[in-house]
């Protein structure tokens, strides 16, 4: 895939990968060897015809390509760029093995592309109105993915979003640089043009109950996906000092509001220019936050990680391109404390060195401390991304939904279903964090169940 | 909610650089209790911000903001007027006042803190409470909603930094006066700047005043998703937008707050400059929308 230089890209917000051209895309798809069993397929949490479409690829229907992924995965010009495909499809690749998988993900991605540059998307055929409304609260990758397979399904599809712009993470969460936010708009347009209700501004479970969707405003069906969206602090001294970020604060700023551009908007961030900035974590949100920072001039931009670079939740692709854009990588590094001035702001974090010992529960090596070795590291800027946890405006305002630990809801694992009748719950609210595309898998399921128990009325 | 967003039904300044709005939000009306705030964005490239609801009325379907011009975006705002729309109103937002029978609560308020602390008067007497309301101003000029306040309460203080109306002194002597006077307090509630939060805070800790402040930190998204708005209560960091914005004042870190709420004010700061040096500025859409004349009575 050719890409934005590093040196170019990390003073720039524009994509860093620059997608395939047609000579590249048609060379990747010559590769497919069209197994009678293709076990990309399986690979895929919502299962896209991989070998159909590259099959069309290969004759240069760029189009048919694209509408034959749409009919499992509504938002392909996402997933091409944000889906960990090395893990799913590229990863069950028959080629992977000895020569290496064959590029789905950027051939995903062209198709996509093509086709948005074309103005003629491929819109699936939508079935006669069913007369059920169906109301889907969150407008992230689970909510979005159901909302497209409902609509076509002909239910009367509303999506709730409590920020003024629908995407969920999509918008907030991933950077201009992975995701331009243009081509998340453009996938929601071609949803408003298949029927679905965006209405943006209404935080279910404080605009409105679950309970009032279902009474006056008329819903027979109810989605919670309203994913995991609070962010975890470490809970270590000086960690309210100005400076300190949790990451969704830091890439909320950046990328919905647009912090990167002020004072053309007005959102400011602190200012990261010649300053010291590090984020602690080693997923890709610490990646996407580092990256930013470094894109808003910083001059030292750290991943701060306990662990080593193995154990890292990161992708390898996000890993390599940060490396190759200038962060500095201090692995087995823990911070315990951040250092202010008199008037509050950071200045310095106060770090200890890790080594590993034997495996966790999530089975990878625990990182201890090795005594004796703190240090301190000059600091103006520290973005925590250690994860997320659920978000609980929903589930404090409807009694009835149970939940389990870290207040998560509970769902049936197969049908989705909530213990409150007509309420289904899909993606990060019920599982935790997890990616874009395991969501989209979950609000293909809850669109599966929810549309039958519309058809049949049965619980 | 449509693509203009929320429309204004009624606009008026209250003092210099003070606006009410009441603005066409029937969701939000309908759930408003006292206590809870909304974030509004006025046009595209604008930034979110939190704004207590002073009021609502559920038939009519609308809410009502007070305004203080002082950063851009407030600037802005007050010069929006009736018909004019704003972009997004999200909300009701926060934890609703604790309000229940107290016996006799004392109701603080600095500047344009009464337009936060109006409603919960309103509510707290409505509950049979004893509502004693000491409105604090710099001047004559900048008081807001007295007769408002005198509706909702049992006894009113005014109270002026520079004597121009009602007493001279601060709002802190008049509680000690009633404190010393042997008044039985049940509550005090406070809203204003932090300076004076923290002052009233101070004379009621000694007695052992139930002492409830209503928070105005940071905020981006007002739903617990940013965390911008932490703030440390009883040693622990709680999110002002879910977990407040009322606070117990005893617990409440005011130091750090004050210290977290400088975070952007060179930005402020410049941001404000721009918008003041070129009056004509900003984004077309409000540009378009704006009658650009103050209408505020001098």
């Amino acid at each position: 895939m050719p890409e934005q230089k590093p040196e170019e890209r990390r003073q720039n917000f524009a994509e860093v990968n620059l997608g395939l051209n047609f000579h590249l895309a048609t060379q990747e798809a010559m590769r497919c060897l069209e197994c009678a069993n293709p076990k990309c397929i399986d690979g895929c949490p919502v299962g896209v015809k991989v070998k159909d479409f590259i099959a069309l690829v290969l004759t240069g229907d760029y189009l048919g390509a694209a509408a034959k992924i749409r009919e499992d995965n509504i938002l392909p010009a996402v997933t091409g760029r944000v889906c960990p495909q090395e893990d799913q499809c590229e990863g069950t690749c028959i080629m992977n093995k000895k020569f290496g998988a064959v590029g789905i993900g950027y051939l995903e991605r062209f198709v996509a592309d093509y086709e948005r540059e074309s103005g003629q998307i491929g819109l699936p055929p939508i079935a006669p109105p069913t007369g059920k409304k169906v109301a889907i609260v969150g407008s992230g990758p689970a909510g979005l993915s159901a909302a497209g397979d409902l609509v076509q399904r002909g239910h009367q599809v509303t999506v709730f979003e409590a920020l003024h712009e629908v995407g969920g993470v999509l918008v907030y969460g991933i950077p201009e640089f992975r995701l331009p936010k243009e081509i998340v708009r453009q996938e929601v347009e071609n949803m408003k043009r298949m029927g679905v209700e965006f209405q943006t501004n209404v935080v279910v479970g404080k605009t409105v109950t679950v309970d009032e969707l279902f009474g006056e405003e008329g819903y027979h069906a109810v989605l919670v996906a309203t994913g995991a969206g609070l962010p975890q602090f470490l809970g270590i001294p000086g960690e309210d000092l100005c400076g300190v970020y949790s990451a969704n604060e830091f890439l909320t700023r950046v990328n919905l509001m647009k912090a990167y551009k002020f004072p053309e908007y007005d959102e400011p961030i602190y200012n990261c220019r010649g300053k010291n900035v590090a984020v602690v974590g080693g997923g890709n949100t610490a990646m996407d936050a580092i990256r930013s920072a470094l894109r808003l001039g910083a001059k030292n931009a750290y991943v701060i990680y306990r662990r080593s670079v193995a154990e890292m939740p990161a992708r390898a692709e996000e890993v390599k391109h940060a490396r190759e854009e200038g962060v500095q990588f201090l692995l087995l590094n823990n911070p315990i404390g951040f250092l202010g001035d008199e008037k509050g702001w950071l200045r310095a974090v106060q770090c200890i060195k890790m080594e590993l010992g034997p495996a966790d529960e999530s089975g990878r090596r625990r990182p201890v401390p090795v005594q004796g070795s703190e240090y301190v590291l000059p600091l103006d800027v520290a973005i925590i991304a250690v994860g997320t946890s659920s978000n609980p405006l929903v589930q404090s305002t409807t009694p009835d939904l149970k939940t389990r630990k870290g207040g998560y809801i509970e769902a049936d694992p197969e049908t989705l279903k909530t213990s409150k009748m007509g309420v289904f719950g899909a993606g990060d609210i019920v599982t935790g964090a997890a990616t874009v595309i395991l969501a989209m898998g979950a609000g293909r399921k809850a669109a599966t169940a929810i549309d039958e128990y519309l058809r049949t009325g049965v619980w | 909610m449509g693509i203009e967003g929320f429309s204004i039904a009624e606009a008026r300044f209250l003092a210099p650089d003070v606006k009410l709005f009441r603005v066409v939000a029937p969701r939000v009306a309908r759930k408003q209790q006292p206590g809870q705030f909304v974030i509004i964005r006025i046009h595209e490239h604008g930034e979110r911000i939190p704004l207590t609801i002073a009021d609502s009325n559920p038939t009519e379907g609308t809410i009502t903001i007070i305004v203080q011009g002082i950063g851009k975006t407030t600037k802005l705002l007050n010069r929006l007027n009736a018909g004019d729309f704003i972009l997004d109103v999200v909300g009701p937002l926060g934890r609703p006042s604790d309000v229940r029978l107290f016996g006799t609560v004392v109701v603080i308020s600095g500047g344009v803190g009464t337009a936060i602390a109006y409603p919960i008067a309103k509510a707290l007497q409505r509950a049979g409470n004893h509502v004693i309301t000491i409105l604090g101003a710099r001047t004559k000029n900048l008081l807001i909603l007295e007769n408002e306040a005198r509706a909702v309460s049992d006894e009113v203080f005014v109270i002026t930094d520079d004597g121009s109306y009602g007493e001279k002194g601060l709002v802190t002597g008049k509680l000690d006066a009633l404190i010393a006077g042997g008044k039985k307090i049940d509550l005090v509630l406070a809203i204003g700047p932090i300076p004076m939060m923290r002052a009233v805070a101070e004379k009621t800790r000694p007695c052992g005043i139930k002492t409830i402040v209503s928070l105005n930190p940071i905020m981006v998204d007002g739903t617990g998703m940013c965390g911008g708005c932490r703030v440390q209560v009883a040693g622990r960091s709680q999110f002002a937008c879910v977990d407040g914005p009322e606070f117990d004042a005893h617990e409440v870190d005011f130091d750090g707050l004050a210290k977290r709420n400088a975070m952007y004010r060179e930005s402020e700061r410049q941001a404000l400059e721009q918008f003041v040096s070129e009056p004509e500025s900003g984004p077309e859409l409000i540009r378009h929308r704006c009658k650009l004349e103050d209408v505020a009575p001098r």
